[in-house]
């Protein structure tokens, strides 16, 4: 049963240095508020998954929490690249990163199949690219037909956190709008968190509304605004223009960490 | 609306008119952000207002007003037919090949319309790390036919990949098939200059199309690797005053749009 709790609590207890850390949500409700927590915290030598890396990650990255990267796509969407990352992929700034990549069928396959606890899922794809040498795919043919497929192994990462509108005081939580692969990532990790925008007393179905019952949950914590710069339908909205800033932010060492130090490291404010 | 469609085209703005044409007669596309998704949403603008476009954050016939700049922007969940979740657009959309039509960007493009998105330089230490593969491998796999929208550049159109990341005919003919790709991959690489097509037979591209005041060597220039054309090569019917109006008007609506998203 999900216990409510305060976001800074319920990661201390959730997330370890070493973990593996699925923060999901396509650009949609992507959970800045516990990220930026996390590194409050000084948590090192993560395994941070995501299938889009996102402005998230790449202050992750910069800050040198992670030592290594599972994705399918590391831009910033519609502006162009992720700086922080490119710096330690490339030059190894602030330290080296390991990186796994899929596509993003690929990685969504392998949420589904650890939401299912099978050790693999199926797929067209991946055939003809270099891909299949420098990443964890196998050709499979099918029993039934003699199929050419891949088969992507299930991933398990020890966290997911997440970001929705509501939950109820029960810790039932409630998210719509662009619903990416959040409930497989929570569904396929040992361990999980909900943030969310605020507790309500009852959920309101709402149209292409999922629901994730509290019982299958660790920890729900309020955290009005925890997906800014992202944005959570009806109730915040995408901050396009941080979304180009974090451009020129980014491309310089000094001005990030200046910029880190300022906004995240410094409060637990909301960060931009 | 008449001030807006008195300066000539620019390339950029023809590149996406010639894109939005091959959209007239579509059931479905499927677009990333930038040129892409200013010629879907344009092509629901002139020329078929059924046009369903697919985003990949979930979002089935989402109908923008505005470019978005990202693919998960509000406007296009707020106004989609049906939104559903990743797996379920691979899955259920993409893999089967419900999606008529993909536009793809790439940062290289061989001969056999193979694209690379992934590094620029050796995959261990890349000069330059790109964003990787996203959808891009399975959306070609699968897609009715795909749709290729670069710029046109040696550094673009190169003899040989740093890293093959979609396949779009592999080594040529009978390519796809081997690898049990259904989709009929690459039919067309529209850029600044002109429009490339496979050849029927070996699958390689061959320049068919050039837009109006496009020299022949300007083309062959600016490629990287030995450029086949057609006998006959058709010059760019130039974009209609009513084309190059709904452009700039929808650039213009979508002010603080994407670089590349309109005129250059």
């Amino acid at each position: 049963m999900a216990e409510i709790a305060p976001l800074a609590e319920a990661l201390a207890e959730l997330v370890a240095d070493g973990d593996s850390v699925a923060l999901e949500g396509f650009t949609h409700l992507i959970p800045f508020a516990a990220g930026h927590e996390l590194l409050r915290q000084g948590r090192r030598e993560l395994e941070l998954i995501r299938m889009t890396p996102d402005i998230l990650y790449d202050q992750m990255i910069g800050m040198g929490a992670a030592r290594r990267l599972v994705f399918s796509y590391a831009g910033n969407p519609g502006v162009g690249s992720l700086h922080r990352l490119r710096d330690a992929v490339e030059h190894g700034w602030p330290r080296p990163l390991e990186l796994e990549e899929h596509s993003h069928a690929g990685m969504a396959n392998r949420y589904a199949a650890g939401a299912s606890d099978l050790p693999f899922a199926v797929l067209r794809g991946y055939l003809g690219t270099d891909l299949m040498g420098r990443t964890q795919v196998r050709e499979i043919t099918c029993p039934f037909t003699g199929e050419r497929l891949v088969a992507v192994p299930a991933l398990r990462p020890d966290v997911a956190i997440i970001h929705a509108q509501e939950a109820d005081r029960d810790g039932n939580v409630q998210l719509w709008g662009i619903p990416g692969v959040q409930k497989e990532a929570v569904l396929a990790a040992r361990r999980s968190l909900v943030t969310v925008e605020r507790i309500v007393e009852r959920l309101e179905p709402r149209p292409g509304g999922i629901v994730i019952p509290g019982w299958v949950l660790d920890y729900v914590a309020e955290a009005p605004g925890g997906s800014q710069p992202s944005y959570s339908l009806d109730i915040t909205e995408r901050d396009n223009d941080f979304y180009r800033r974090w451009d020129e932010i980014s491309r310089d060492r000094d001005t990030f960490l200046r910029w880190m130090e300022e906004h995240v490291l410094a409060g637990a404010g909301a960060a931009r | 609306m008449s001030a807006l469609s008195e300066q000539p085209a620019s390339a950029g703005e023809v590149q996406t008119v010639v894109a939005a044409r091959r959209l007239q007669h579509a059931r479905s596309v499927f677009i990333g952000v930038g040129r892409p998704s200013t010629a879907a949403i344009l092509a629901r603008m002139v020329h078929n207002p059924d046009l369903v476009l697919v985003y990949e954050s979930g979002t089935i016939g989402a109908k923008p007003q505005r470019i978005p700049l990202s693919i998960g922007d509000g406007e296009l969940a707020q106004t989609a037919d049906a939104v559903v979740s990743v797996p379920e657009m691979f899955n259920y959309w993409i893999g089967p090949g419900r999606i008529e039509v993909a536009f793809l960007g790439a940062a290289q493009v061989d001969r056999y319309g193979n694209l690379n998105s992934t590094v620029i330089g050796p995959y261990e230490h890349p000069r330059t790390r790109l964003p990787g593969a996203g959808g891009a491998p399975e959306i070609a796999a699968s897609c009715g036919e795909v749709i290729v929208i670069v710029p046109h550049a040696r550094r673009t159109f190169v003899e040989r990949l740093d890293f093959l990341t979609t396949v779009g005919h592999g080594d040529g003919a009978g390519a796809r098939r081997r690898l049990g790709y259904r989709g009929r991959g690459p039919t067309a690489v529209i850029t600044d200059l002109g429009v490339l097509e496979p050849d029927p037979d070996s699958c390689e591209l061959v320049l068919v199309q050039v837009h109006e005041g496009v020299e022949l060597e300007e083309v062959r220039e600016r490629t990287g690797f030995e450029l086949r054309v057609a006998e006959r090569v058709v010059v760019t019917e130039p974009p209609t005053t009513e084309e190059l109006a709904a452009l700039r008007e929808l650039v213009s609506r979508s002010s603080g749009a994407p670089a590349g998203a309109g005129r250059e």
